[in-house]
């Protein structure tokens, strides 16, 4: 019998025989936490192994990203103890300055396709964008792998999704991101590994696999691969990790739970309603929503390419009076790219505010909050209520977002 | 922690929650940040995460002020999706909740759960038994965990849940994923 892309990654993690539903012992190539559920693997730690030295230092990290700088004391001392930690155990803390966890990565290499990696971010799953089997960990979990190296897991079952037809502008990857999850809904991936095909899947840049797999969470789903990669893909992982880009394939025999298929032709930006991320709906049913707020930013859509495009769009024009505007690049390496070619100033000049990188505008703190009535378009993936504060989240494309916040309201960018 | 639990028998009784909405449907999708707000996941200790738990989710933010230890909690599909935190666990583990079932749970949560020695079952027909009032919030309720039986001992009606795996069983009786460790590598 032969193996989908998540039975084969774990197969060459365990010794036991792999199958869907079976639960096995399976090795971590990097074990990692955040300055969320990081202080608490410190508090785990200490008191269950004491100051025995972590299974391998070389693959452990901390990644400083969901309060950074520290926004309170509270946040502060965790941070403090976790770097403390680090030290004592003498592994590599991404600090505050670096950026998302999963990015940066995906940047340094340390997610390789065929690899397996752990962390307390539950969009860590993000990294099947590269191949790679990430996973997000509780505190329990995660101290347990800084100890031992491994992790026990079921064996999810994989759903096949062909996704048929291509984007047309001004579509783009969130929309059929948005588009997939409306369909899939939080049931149908739920508890399994998703594997994406079709012309566009193919054709996918690394910035739209990562929107794409990082909404896998939000399907309720273990984890996304697109297996099938084309040149635009290939050329920008050789320029990434300056090594030859190959992602795990499926067996030709390989056994799918079920499979579905979604068409995009045609397909117009997509926006999801509060307050629940798959109450997707078509732009044109949103006409006229004012907006308050916009942010666009997220493991979901802060790469360069993202940020590139709502330059194009707000370049030499000014974002509407009375709305504010918040730009979070992903990583110090977007953030570096983005000042570079120009795009941060012609966001600047639009006038939004743009921060340091990290998670700000999902989680509470870094970049403020949304007060009851505030009405908020986002890049984000989750729209939960009370998540981002007392107001009401759309999410959408960097596109609608950057549209909508120079109108005012919900826009299609097509429309200014 | 989960790790004083000294009760090993292979059933868990207790007086149900509904975790319903208006219309005495269970509510579908809690995320974590429903259960325990990311404003507070600064807090380490668990003994202070009790108080939020449910903090977030209209009509039951004060279950912490009714809820007593060795409630069961009875929720909807997808119950704990969202975020990686073990906090939405710990939260109910401080209140000394007994069991949480429901027809479905977040991935990561259920890993959390079962990691924590905190008992969670699956009950694929929650939703039809709560429409048909077999299951009604007060109810006491014994599960066994072993063979999948369970009992509505205030209205004396069977129903079935699902067994643990027996990684989740052995991890429970063990007292928790360190403790397993330990037993494990022994």
């Amino acid at each position: 019998m032969g193996k989908t892309i998540i039975e084969k990654i774990i197969q060459a993690h365990t010794k036991d025989d792999v199958e869907p539903g079976k639960i096995i012992w399976m090795d971590l190539d990097v074990r990692s936490a955040r300055d969320f559920g990081g202080p608490n693997v410190v508090k785990n730690y200490e008191r269950e192994y004491g100051d025995v030295p972590v299974a391998d230092r070389e693959k452990t990290f901390f990644t400083f990203d969901l309060c950074v700088p520290a926004c309170s004391l509270k946040y502060a001392n965790n941070q403090q103890v976790c770097r403390e930690f680090a030290r004592k155990q003498g592994f590599k803390v991404f600090d505050v300055d670096s950026g998302i966890g999963s990015h940066v990565f995906i940047e340094t290499g340390l997610a390789k396709a065929g690899t397996t990696v752990v962390g307390t971010d539950s969009h860590l799953n993000i990294l099947g964008a590269v191949g790679c089997f990430g996973q997000g960990m509780g505190d329990v979990d995660i101290t347990f792998a800084f100890k031992t190296g491994k992790t026990w897991f079921e064996v999810p079952q994989t759903l096949k999704v062909h996704v048929k037809g291509t984007l047309s502008s001004p579509a783009t990857a969130k929309d059929l991101t948005l588009f997939i999850l409306k369909r899939l809904g939080t049931q149908k991936a739920a508890l399994k590994a998703v594997e994406f095909y079709g012309e566009e899947m193919r054709n996918l840049t690394l910035a739209g696999r990562i929107t794409l797999c990082s909404m896998v969470t939000e399907m309720a789903g273990i984890i996304g691969f697109v297996p099938e990669n084309g040149h635009a893909l290939k050329a920008e992982m050789e320029k990434l990790s300056g090594e030859k880009y190959s992602s795990p394939v499926a067996d030709k025999n390989c056994v799918y739970s079920d499979a579905v298929e979604i068409d995009i032709n045609g397909l117009p930006p997509q926006v999801s309603v509060p307050f629940a991320p798959d109450n997707v709906q078509d732009i044109s049913e949103l006409k006229g929503i004012k907006v308050d707020t916009g942010f666009v930013g997220s493991c979901t859509n802060g790469r360069t390419e993202d940020l590139a495009l709502v330059a194009r769009i707000l370049k030499g024009r000014r974002i509407k009076e009375g709305v504010t505007f918040k730009v979070v690049p992903a990583t110090k390496r977007v953030y570096e790219e983005i000042l570079e070619r120009g795009i941060l100033e012609d966001i600047f000049r639009s006038g939004a505010i743009i921060s340091n990188p990290g998670c700000g505008g999902c989680a509470e703190g870094h970049i403020g909050l949304t007060g009851e009535g505030e009405v908020q378009i986002s890049t984000g993936n989750r729209n939960f209520a009370g998540k981002q504060g007392r107001g009401k989240t759309y999410l959408a494309s960097p596109a609608v977002v950057a549209a909508s916040c120079l109108a005012g309201q919900i826009m299609n960018p097509e429309d200014v | 922690m989960c790790e004083r639990r000294e009760m090993k028998e292979t059933a868990i009784s207790g007086r149900i929650w509904i975790l319903s909405d208006q219309n005495g449907r269970l509510i579908e999708d809690i995320d974590t940040d429903q259960i325990y707000h990311n404003a507070f996941l600064h807090i380490t200790e668990i003994a202070q995460m009790g108080r939020y738990a449910l903090g977030n989710l209209e009509g039951w933010k004060d279950f912490p002020e009714k809820a007593c230890p060795g409630d069961i909690l009875v929720a909807g599909r997808n119950f704990g999706a969202g975020s990686s935190r073990q906090q939405a666990v710990d939260c109910f583990i401080d209140l000394k909740i007994g069991l949480i079932l429901a027809p479905s749970f977040g991935a990561i949560y259920f890993r959390n759960a079962v990691n924590s020695g905190f008992p969670v079952l699956i009950c694929a027909d929650l939703n039809r038994h709560v429409n048909d009032h077999l299951l009604e919030t007060g109810d006491e309720i014994r599960v066994n965990f072993q063979s999948g039986d369970a009992l509505n001992v205030s209205k004396d009606s069977l129903f079935q849940v699902e067994p643990m795996s027996s990684v989740q069983s052995d991890i429970f009786m063990a007292g928790g994923l360190f403790r397993y460790g330990r037993k494990i590598q022994d």
